[in-house]
């Protein structure tokens, strides 16, 4: 009885947090509207810029910042977790919808998003469209100004963001369109510039409005071809805003015609080179107030991620715990059944982290849930597996024992099976804590929060500081996690099992 | 004779088969256990005379014929409450290592609602009975000698004060000496509580020494049945003949 107790209140903490935090992401989510932005500079600017515009106007927005790539904004606009987006014409065109001519209007594109429920604003004023550049030098030595010249060359490296390694319009279209021999890697598109930078690649793809263009002095070939598409800047928004805050909607349309490549390129070095905030540059932008949406100060920060990171860790792993115990439970007891529990979860655990994450988006929207459910998935494996481990691992004499005194079975698993099984499960657990910490740093990626985002950011910027202020928590909640659990496993372990491990 | 009628047994097979694997570790076994007396199974290893005890309290099932408890066949649902009327104590007494002396002891009456002031004084009662020191009782099984250790097991047999004792080797994993004194003592504790004993051993002084109805037995049959007496006078075959040749120093002026 002593040690369930003490079982029970292990958990209460966690429990308690999962409460209190659950309320705080409810509340947070409830907020009227929401304005989201795709993991790179310019798009969390035009993110911000939107923000402030609409606080001109009179409508409080909140930003959800740097949410992922270019799907996850869509089906999240889709699923109303975010009422607008930056978003260019050309991955309309190519990506999103089927069956529009490439250089549609925008008129066409407004026909076609309309049954949708989705509106958009015109042009903002630049176009952002895909360029492949190479260090400038390079280039003049092998004579290459454009696109075309590239194929003489089958032995240069290419790297492209994994993206446009993938996108209709991106690499595989441009190979086919330039006849071009060589093969191409995938790779974070702001690690690529410094990957160019260093000389491990000899050309990337980037946007025209990227501002380390003229900082690495880089060469943009030329699309001799005409291959790449316009990408004109838009902001796309739901349709149900017009009722909802139609001052936002006038905010963004106001938007149009009023930012242009020059701008653009200048506010994305303002924030990715010279480490200005991105809310700060939108302010100065639009001549207003920057507000008080600055990340604030060092520990209050660091205070919100911890707190973000172990309400994921912890909301995750106690409904594990809930669900895993009585199926490692269930597997021990039934031979079949139990190989089909431990086969599922263990197909669980091999499902590449990012693409559990969105495939929750669809279910649960963006932000902490669908990270927590991800998270949720992933702890299983081990607590089953231990508890399974734990339960089939006891003598057969000591389970004969039991039952030859007359117990009825649920008193021997509560007595006798999960006292002596109670090691190994708590080994199970504090494999997914660990892991979990890890993991949900990937959480950020779909708006999760925690020590993700300011690596996410920090990558974003290229700035190692900010990287490090989520990496090294995230490793010492990890160390910090495992030390709590030896500790629980010493305290809850009986003393006679202690023994016996020393004999 | 030594064969009861079945009714009046507090234990019988009739016909009993019980196979693992396709391997009959119990063929067509016919026997009753008389009440208040002790019974030993004697046989070598994978003789079947460990099956045939776990068939008696349903931790095995046979493929066919009775096992009968007080003149009933043995039904599943009956189990917890056939078990409790047996005590069954097996070669490494069985001992929760998790919980200490008490707590093994504890265990089953207090699901069934014992006060802890009874239990305690139960446990008082039978570490007497059985030698214990009382000091022992708030110890861990790891922290207890062998011989400690089987004693335990048996006062856990012993709390409920059941009818039967159900003992496969218990003395099987002890040394010699200390062997020879618990016999001493069991054999003692035996008389004075009046219990039907059935003890499992591959010993045959052992076997001499607890009692005079033994049931001799080899791959799974029960070859004879009877007081030493008869095995000596009359052995049912050679392999009795042998099994008592290997054991030159029993009472009785064996051989």
């Amino acid at each position: 009885m002593r040690f369930w107790l003490a079982l029970l209140f292990a958990c209460l903490p966690l429990a308690a947090l999962a409460q209190s935090e659950s309320a705080a992401i409810v509340h947070a989510s409830n907020t009227q509207v929401a304005v989201g932005s795709k993991n790179f500079t310019e798009s969390v600017v035009l993110g911000e810029i939107a923000r402030l515009a609409a606080r001109e106007n009179g409508v409080e927005v909140q930003h959800r910042q740097a949410l992922g790539g270019t799907r996850i904004l869509w089906r999240a606009l889709e699923h109303g977790d975010i009422d607008a987006y930056p978003e260019y014409t050309g991955t309309l065109t190519h990506e999103l919808l089927h069956g529009v001519p490439p250089n549609a209007g925008i008129d066409v594109l407004r026909a076609r998003l309309k049954p949708l429920g989705i509106g958009i604003t015109d042009p903002l004023g630049f176009n952002n469209t895909y360029a492949i550049g190479m260090r400038a030098k390079e280039a003049e030595k092998l004579h290459i100004r454009s696109i075309s010249d590239l194929a003489q060359h089958p032995d240069l490296k290419l790297a492209f963001s994994n993206e446009f390694m993938n996108r209709a319009d991106g690499w595989p279209g441009l190979k086919a369109a330039y006849h071009l021999p060589m093969t191409a890697r995938g790779m974070d598109h702001d690690l690529a510039y410094r990957a160019l930078a260093a000389g491990a690649v000899d050309a990337i793809d980037l946007y025209g409005t990227d501002a380390e263009i003229a900082y690495y002095h880089l060469r943009v070939l030329k699309d001799d071809k005409h291959y790449f598409p316009r990408y004109d800047a838009v902001y796309l928004y739901r349709l149900d805003l017009d009722q909802r805050a139609p001052r936002f909607v006038a905010a963004l349309n106001n938007l149009a015609g009023s930012i242009d490549a020059g701008q653009m390129r200048a506010m994305n070095k303002a924030v990715k080179l010279d480490g200005k905030d991105a809310s700060v540059v939108a302010a100065a932008f639009l001549g207003v107030d920057a507000g008080n949406n600055t990340s604030g100060d060092f520990w209050p920060r660091l205070a919100r991620y911890t707190l973000e990171h172990l309400a994921l860790v912890g909301i995750s792993l106690s409904l594990a715990i809930l669900i895993a115990v009585p199926l490692g439970i269930l597997a021990a007891r039934r031979r079949r059944l139990g190989q089909l529990v431990l086969g599922l979860t263990g197909i669980l655990q091999t499902v590449p982290s990012l693409a559990l994450f969105v495939f929750m988006i669809p279910l649960f929207g963006i932000g902490a849930e669908p990270a927590i459910a991800a998270l949720f998935l992933y702890s299983l494996l081990p607590i089953v597996r231990n508890t399974h481990a734990g339960l089939t691992g006891i003598e057969p004499s000591l389970l004969e024992s039991a039952a030859a005194l007359g117990l009825p079975p649920r008193v021997r698993l509560l007595r006798v099976e999960l006292p002596l099984a109670l090691r190994s499960i708590l080994a199970g657990i504090k494999i997914a804590a660990v892991i979990n910490v890890g993991t949900a740093t990937l959480g950020a990626l779909i708006g999760a929060g925690g020590y993700g985002q300011p690596i996410l950011t920090g990558i974003r910027l290229d700035d190692i500081g900010l990287i490090m202020e989520g990496a090294v928590p995230a490793a010492l909640l990890a160390l910090a996690m495992q030390g709590v659990f030896e500790i629980i496993e010493r305290a809850l372990t009986p003393r006679g099992l202690r023994l016996r491990a020393k004999a | 004779m030594h064969a009861p009628k079945d009714s009046d047994s507090a234990f019988a097979l009739q016909g009993v088969t019980c196979t693992f694997d396709g391997v009959r570790a119990l063929d067509a076994a016919s026997v009753a256990f008389t009440r208040g007396r002790t019974s030993v199974l004697i046989g070598s290893s994978g003789s079947g005379k460990s099956t045939l005890l776990r068939l008696l309290i349903g931790l095995e099932w046979p493929v066919s014929g009775n096992v009968l408890c007080d003149g009933e066949p043995l039904r599943r649902d009956a189990l917890p409450e056939v078990r409790r009327r047996v005590g069954y104590v097996i070669q490494e007494g069985g001992l929760f290592p998790h919980l200490t002396v008490l707590g093994n002891l504890a265990l089953l009456p207090r699901h069934l609602g014992w006060n802890a002031s009874h239990v305690l004084e139960r446990a008082r009662e039978l570490a007497a009975l059985a030698h214990l020191h009382e000091g022992l009782l708030s110890r861990f099984p790891a922290e207890l000698s062998g011989g400690q250790r089987q004693r335990v097991a048996l006062m856990r047999a012993l709390m409920l004060d059941p009818p039967t004792l159900l003992l496969d080797e218990p003395l099987g994993a002890l040394d010699p000496l200390v062997r020879h004194g618990l016999q001493d003592e069991l054999r003692e504790i035996f008389a004075r509580l009046g219990k039907t004993v059935i003890m499992v051993t591959h010993d045959m002084a052992e076997a001499a020494f607890f009692s005079d109805h033994l049931i001799l037995m080899r791959r799974g049959r029960i070859i004879q049945d009877g007081r030493l007496e008869d095995f000596q006078r009359t052995p049912a075959d050679d392999f009795v003949r042998e099994f008592l040749a290997a054991h030159r120093n029993l009472p009785g002026g064996g051989a």
